[in-house]
């Protein structure tokens, strides 16, 4: 039940060849809208992090309608087990951008307290948007756990299991697979082939024909899809969704594309990504080709795209400003969250901490009584 | 002798160990094109080529395995864990399989192989970049556990790793691999898996330390001394098996100590030195002992430097200690 030949709806001129997303106009602007959310956020935390305003990010560039996509083939009831390259799937669903940029700034508005790197991002509403781990796979047998919960009390929703072609050697992803496939959980694993996982390439990860086929071997069917298509993937991915929501089983989708920047701001591309690779795939650039099908079917002209680009623009870098204003975290949120109630010696040690700020005139931290 | 970074002694000595021995490579995640993620290992493909330095897929089960395997079959591994927070998918090949090979074996079989992984905070990278993971480690016996604090030592200790036939942990203080600078000596030269550090002699207070917290043990002894407190600084550098000796040594000679580390304090590596102490030297103790450590909490991101010991908390020890 695998296949290797990526499924394309959209063509480079934005034909589509009769096909029906199903999707309303305002919809189809949606998913536009996140699209372009995502390429705006991703450019202005790179410029934020290059001025030493935050301290890191990942591009998302090139990767937004496997991300818009994904996320649009889910029910608000539905969670995402994302990983750090996700952006889309958050704004898709309608996390706001200042949410977002509080965690990238780290401060005490952000929903993990400024505990994690930026783009680890948790959301609970509007839709479950799992706490992003940075040890890579491990998310993929919890999705499937999830899953399983769901089953036995015999709700209908569906997790989603988002990671990148590295991802596939985790231990998690073996495990997840084999777990998922035996117990039938309603899970869709989206495996984002990017070509790269930071410096290693697709052919050092795997030596199989693609990621897809792998689910054979599980039992699952798989399915190669192009990352750069919004259709193809809602398409595939819908599939999956609607193949676990009634009681299916699983899928693993890959879905082509390709990361078009370094892993990370502290990454530097260019001793290992030959240059004419990013040149064909700026040619494959999905918000281009969805933007030709929308001119094709009357929703976009340039004078409305130029507007919807200023206000989503405006909207983010009110949001950045927003979040920068916003101050730091208190001291004592290095203590609390540990555990469910605060322990006895992790009281003392946030007196002490709190004591020897007040005690060397440390401004930031405050002093007097520690609040926990 | 040139003037190297930690990070740059470390190049070198990797460069040095393989060219003395075709017996020896390194593989990871993007040691190889890409030199590493912190550059570690540039110029070590363009070198030796593909097949002594080389990319892996995303599995540290699968490097340490593979490597465990390699070491037992003629070959001197070199692994790199990219970060020492992702070295637990492979914790069960380091603990139930490296350090454990060659008791089950009666010696028939064993694993000379080297882990190097980058630990420890100060580069604002949260839970999972940051932490200092050596305790569960020391408490593996068969296992070695190593962290330079300085060029010299770096590049030492790494060809002493190398050559050692066990298999050992490397654990490089990422905050300093282009903070600190001092002069390698040219080629090869070890520097003993079992020794101590002096790296300030006093008679007030002693203070035990390793990795990125001796320059913060430094910067506190200077402050203290301001104040005529004048602190015996060790460097620790081999955390297992450990020179205890020279340990309760340090320790009778002011009969007064902080033990500082990075990593949360229960259970931590200081309890270990602490319980040392108070066992052999009890009576020539004349404070009680204090530790200087990270909190009994994950690694936070944002308010790190309140997280991380500093020269203000190891101070405050110090003072406790040389005022009781
Ligand atoms: C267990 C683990 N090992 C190593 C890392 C370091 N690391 C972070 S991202 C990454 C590459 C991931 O590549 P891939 O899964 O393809 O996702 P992509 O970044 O391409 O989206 C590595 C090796 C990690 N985060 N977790």
């Amino acid at each position: 039940m695998s296949t290797t030949e990526p499924l394309t709806v959209i063509e480079p001129d934005g034909g589509v060849n009769g096909y029906d997303p199903g999707l309303t106009e305002d919809e189809l602007l949606h998913c536009y809208r996140s699209m372009l959310a995502v390429r705006l956020f991703d450019e202005l935390c790179l410029k934020l992090q290059r001025s030493g305003r935050i301290g890191f990010s990942i591009p998302n560039e090139g990767i937004e309608a496997t991300q818009v996509g994904a996320a649009s083939a889910l029910r608000k009831s539905d969670w995402i087990f994302p990983s750090y390259r996700d952006f889309g799937m958050a704004l898709y669903h309608g996390v706001s951008p200042v949410e977002m940029m509080h965690n990238m700034f780290g401060n005490a508005a952000d929903s993990a307290k400024g505990r994690q790197m930026p783009v680890h991002f948790s959301f609970v509403e509007p839709i479950r948007f799992y706490s992003i781990s940075s040890p890579i796979g491990t998310h993929i047998p919890q999705a499937v756990g999830a899953a399983y919960a769901a089953k036995l009390r015999g709700e209908d929703t569906v997790m989603l299991a988002s990671f990148g072609d590295g991802g596939t050697s985790s231990l998690g992803f073996h495990s997840g697979l084999n777990f998922a496939a035996v117990w039938k959980a309603p899970v869709v694993f989206l495996c984002q082939n990017n070509g790269y996982a930071i410096s290693c390439t697709v052919e050092e990860q795997t030596a199989s024909d693609g990621f897809a086929i792998k689910a054979q071997a599980y039992g699952m069917p798989g399915v190669v899809v192009d990352g750069n298509d919004l259709f193809a993937v809602r398409k595939v991915v819908s599939e999956a969704v609607e193949r676990a929501r009634t009681g299916g089983g699983p899928t693993l989708v890959e879905a082509k594309t390709f990361r078009m920047g370094g892993h990370s701001t502290s990454d530097d591309p260019r001793s290992y990504v030959p240059a004419e690779l990013f040149e064909s795939w700026r040619a494959k650039d999905p918000i281009p080709r969805f933007e030709k099908y929308l001119a094709g079917a009357g929703l976009l002209t340039s004078d409305t795209r130029a507007n919807l680009e200023k206000e989503v623009r405006a909207e983010i870098q009110d949001a950045a400003r927003q979040a920068e204003a916003t101050a730091k975290p208190g001291l004592e949120t290095i203590f609390s969250d540990v555990y469910a109630t605060l322990p006895e010696h992790l009281r003392r040690q946030g007196q002490e901490a709190f004591d020897l700020a007040a005690r060397k005139g440390d401004a930031a931290a405050g002093g007097g009584e520690f609040p926990l | 002798m040139p003037t190297l970074t930690l990070l740059q002694a470390i190049n070198d000595g990797l460069k040095t160990s393989m060219r003395e021995d075709d017996s020896v490579l390194l593989f990871g995640e993007d040691v190889g094109k890409k030199g590493g993620v912190f550059l570690v290992s540039e110029g070590i493909q363009a070198e030796f080529g593909k097949e002594r330095c080389f990319d892996s897929p995303l599995s540290e089960d699968g490097i340490i395995g593979t490597a465990i395997g390699m070491a037992m079959n003629g070959l001197r591994p070199i692994a790199e864990i990219q970060f020492q927070d992702f070295i637990f998918p492979a914790f069960d090949q380091i603990v139930s399989e490296a350090a454990k090979l060659r008791y089950r074996s009666g010696g028939q079989y064993t694993a000379p192989m080297v882990i190097r992984t980058p630990y420890g905070g100060g580069i604002r990278g949260g839970l999972y970049h940051s932490q200092s993971g050596e305790a569960y480690f020391c408490h593996t016996p068969g296992l070695k556990v190593v962290v330079p604090s300085t060029p010299h030592d770096a590049k030492g200790l790494l060809i002493a790793s190398i050559q050692d036939p066990d298999p050992v942990l490397f654990l490089e203080p990422k905050a300093l691999y282009r903070a600190v600078k001092g002069e390698v000596p040219e080629g090869s030269y070890t520097v003993d898996l079992t020794s101590l550090r002096v790296v300030r002699e006093g008679e007030g207070v002693t203070v035990f330390c390793y990795g990125a917290m001796v320059p913060v043990c430094e910067a506190a002894a200077k402050e203290a001394e301001k104040n005529g407190i004048d602190c015996h600084i060790v460097d620790l550098r081999t955390l297992y098996p450990l020179d205890e000796e020279g340990v309760i040594e340090a320790a009778k000679r002011t009969g007064r100590v902080v033990v500082v580390h990075e990593a949360p304090r229960f259970c931590g590596y200081g309890g270990e030195i602490s319980a040392m102490i108070a066992e052999s030297a009890i009576e020539y103790m004349e404070a009680p002992i204090r530790r200087v450590t990270g909190f009994d909490t994950p690694f936070p991101n944002t308010l790190e430097h309140h997280y991380l010991p500093d020269k203000r908390r190891v101070l405050d020890a110090v003072e406790f200690v040389h005022n009781y």
